[in-house]
């Protein structure tokens, strides 16, 4: 992130310690995940060790240290998920674009996520992509909802 | 002896009336009356913080009587405390087994453990961690922030894949290489090696050139260090040109 963006972000939160997990949640909103060097430049500015934000950052599943794709599948494996097949959709997803749960495509297209309840179980199996949520996926519906990335991959 | 005044309580240690300060912890007021309670995460030069659970004690306050970790219980008046209960002993023992199946090669581990009759562990060791004697007591990086003041280590991840850890799990740049945590660390786990040009604390990658003393031309003290001590009480780093012996 460039520094005048970097500062930015840092006065919009008075660059107060106190606010570090609303600055940390701005950079990965920019970023899509928090680059390393940018949580440096963090450290110094606001005088919180990295030691600190590193334990912050690595605590919350909701932030990545590792760059992700443009795109973000998040499947949910809550038990209700889990039991109508959420399991046999992340395997049908990591076929179709070669990719493991936790991990982003070689084209940086689609990070596959997965996450342990999204609180929506009666909506049950439960995909979200790009923020958008896709209740009672069946296989055939999540091809129809996958379609377009895998266009746009070609 | 001093007069009782309001910080000072009357408590109870199995059955026998001893004195001690109002909120101060209350395993370390058992301790100075000679009574015995084991621990893996406390020191008291450091805040407390309830890690390891061993120094479980019963206490009894009114008609209340429950178990509770002593190190971070502020002592009050009139409570009664019970150290070796059957089920203070009970729930050790499997306090003393959890911490197995976490860290089975700790020595330190091992020999309390043996001293309470638990050669084994019934819970299942993670494969990841089988070889790290760490205990997660957080130790370390209470002594590192609260004593020396570096803040050069915390906790990462949680739940399973919770650790100790420099940032990155890559050289600590903000560590100074006292040895602090290598010193208290109840499991020995950190390690720490020493030559005469470089101090290593293996642990967080850290390797630290040491200083010569100018006059004798010993090594005595990894340069950061005293550094970062000069400029804490505020002398002249120069001060610290000569070892100890020399100055
Ligand atoms: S050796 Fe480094 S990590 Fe350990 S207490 Fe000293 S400064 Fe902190
Ligand atoms: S390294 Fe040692 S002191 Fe630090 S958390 Fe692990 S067991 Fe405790
Ligand atoms: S010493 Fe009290 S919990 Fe570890």
């Amino acid at each position: 992130m460039d520094d005048a963006k970097l500062n930015v972000i840092l006065d919009r939160h008075d660059r107060d310690p106190s606010a570090l997990l609303a600055i940390l949640m701005d950079i990965q909103k920019e970023e899509n995940y928090l680059p390393r060097e940018d949580l440096g430049r963090v450290s110094e500015r606001i005088g919180v060790p990295m030691s600190r934000i590193y334990s912050l950052a690595t605590f919350f599943s909701a932030f990545s240290l590792k760059p992700r794709g443009k795109h973000i599948c998040t499947v949910c494996m809550g038990t209700a998920c889990h039991v109508r097949g959420a399991p046999k959709l992340v395997e049908q997803i990591g076929r179709d674009f070669d990719v493991k749960a936790g991990e982003t495509t070689a084209d940086m297209k689609l990070t596959l996520e997965t996450v342990n309840c999204v609180g929506a179980c009666a909506l049950g199996p439960l995909v979200i992509l790009d923020g958008e949520y896709h209740g009672n996926i069946t296989p055939t519906k999540l091809e129809r909802v996958m379609k377009n990335l895998k266009k746009e991959q070609g | 002896m001093e007069p009782p005044d309001d910080k000072t309580v009357r408590f109870q240690i199995n059955g026998r009336s001893h004195e001690g300060t109002r909120g101060e912890s209350l395993l370390a007021a058992i301790r100075r009356h000679g009574y015995e309670v084991p621990s893996l995460c406390y020191h008291e030069a450091v805040s407390p913080y309830g890690a390891c659970r061993l120094c479980l004690v019963e206490v009894k306050r009114g008609r209340r009587q429950k178990l509770t970790t002593s190190c971070n219980y502020p002592l009050q008046e009139g409570i009664e405390v019970f150290l070796d209960t059957d089920r203070v002993v009970r729930h050790r023992r499997t306090i003393l087994q959890l911490l197995l199946a976490m860290a089975p090669e700790a020595e330190e581990l091992r020999s309390l453990a043996a001293e309470y009759g638990v050669e084994d562990t019934p819970f299942v060791t993670d494969e990841e961690h089988a070889d790290n004697a760490c205990i997660l007591c957080g130790l370390c990086n209470r002594v590192c922030n609260e004593v020396v003041g570096a803040h050069a280590i915390a906790f990462a991840g949680r739940g399973l894949h919770k650790r100790m850890e420099s940032p990155y799990d890559d050289v600590a740049e903000a560590c100074i290489g006292c040895g602090a945590c290598v010193f208290v660390c109840p499991t020995s786990c950190i390690g720490i090696e020493e030559t005469e040009q470089m101090r290593r604390i293996l642990k967080w990658h850290r390797d630290l050139p040491m200083q010569k003393c100018a006059a004798c031309g010993r090594p005595f003290a990894p340069t950061f260090q005293i550094m970062h001590f000069a400029d804490k009480i505020g002398v002249e780093r120069s001060h610290f040109d000569r070892c100890p012996d020399c100055r």
